[in-house]
């Protein structure tokens, strides 16, 4: 039967702390991220290298994109914005490369659900040296969080007081109780951005591997070009809505 | 009935059910959208990034479903 992990799966350790197969694939997207700047970063000449042109056209139209959103502000929040977008689009992808999630090593496992002695079974399971960072929760509910902190440091610091009386409003018993809500979605923000990542790309690899053991041959190939959008659809939307919402949080609401 | 058996059923339904409001929610964004760039296909650039981020937050509710069954069947 298939064996799906809805975690990251503990690989080595230093110590009390595991390192799972998820974090090991973050450490490659960041060396892989830090590689590919600094080598843009030394192509750059007064004559531009097809290298340099690459790279300004990834950086101009995503900063294009965010001033639509943000328009003055954008130069503030578009290094956080664009390392949002970059990174994971490139954990998305990554999770779709051959050999991630299926080179590792084979641990048998014993069937604890079967008492009985003679009908013990022993369950073969694969556990994959390398999984897409954005498929473990751990890693999603972290760029939520940092979205998170941004959004209310943020706030604070262009409106000061007056961000917080969006929440705490005592001058009618409605303003407090539409203080009470706005509170609640703040906190809903970080679970609906940390499980919408993590719940498509997670269903994306779980529905890969089932098409995958149903017709191994070809039928795979038209969901992995779905897979591939839904990766770039995900990291557009999660910097859009980090994006869409910071701008609401420095501007003065006006009535 | 068996709990296993029970744990199928449960996160099916979980998914099934929980498909139903998302899925005609992005149907009608997509219309409303489409209507949209047929009256002004200007816009289409304005209506396309909106409607995105307004169908991102449709599916989040049927990604709760998912998370919910994957943990009804998994944990």
């Amino acid at each position: 039967m298939l064996h799906i992990s809805l975690t990251g799966e503990a690989i080595a350790g230093i110590g009390p702390f595991p390192i799972t197969n998820s974090l090991l694939t973050t450490w490659f997207v960041m060396a892989t991220m830090t590689l590919l700047v600094l080598f843009v970063k030394s192509s750059i000449r007064t004559h531009p290298t097809k290298i340099q042109l690459a790279g300004e056209v990834i950086v101009e139209s995503l900063y294009d994109l965010f001033e639509g959103v943000l328009h003055e502000k954008v130069k503030t929040f578009f290094p956080l914005l664009a390392s949002f977008f970059l990174f994971i689009i490139i954990s998305n992808w990554i999770g779709l490369l051959p050999g991630i999630g299926s080179i590792g090593i084979v641990e048998k496992e014993t069937l604890h659900e079967q008492v009985a002695p003679d009908q013990m079974q022993e369950e073969e399971k694969l556990i994959p040296f390398l999984r897409a960072p954005t498929a473990d929760l751990n890693t999603t509910l972290g760029l939520a969080l940092i979205s998170f902190i941004t959004l209310q440091y943020y706030g604070l610091k262009t409106l000061g007081a007056t961000y917080l009386k969006k929440f705490i409003n005592i001058s009618s018993p409605i303003n407090f109780y539409v203080g009470l809500l706005e509170i609640i979605s703040e906190f809903g923000k970080i679970v609906s951005f940390g499980f919408r990542l993590f719940g498509n790309i997670f269903a994306g690899e779980v529905l890969l591997t089932v098409i995958a053991f149903l017709v191994p041959i070809l039928a795979p190939i038209p969901f992995i070009g779905l897979e591939l959008f839904v990766g770039l659809i995900q990291a557009l939307v999660f910097s859009m809505l980090t994006a869409v919402f910071l701008s609401t949080a420095v501007t003065v609401e006006e009535h | 009935m068996e709990v296993d058996s029970m744990r199928l059923l449960a996160s099916a339904l979980a998914i099934g059910i929980g498909s139903i409001g998302p899925g005609l929610a992005i149907g009608m964004l997509g219309k409303g959208a489409m209507e949209a760039i047929g009256r002004n296909p200007e816009a289409e650039s304005k209506i396309r990034v909106s409607m995105i981020l307004a169908i991102a937050f449709a599916e989040a509710i049927a990604i709760y479903a998912l998370v919910t069954a994957l943990i009804v069947k998994f944990a």
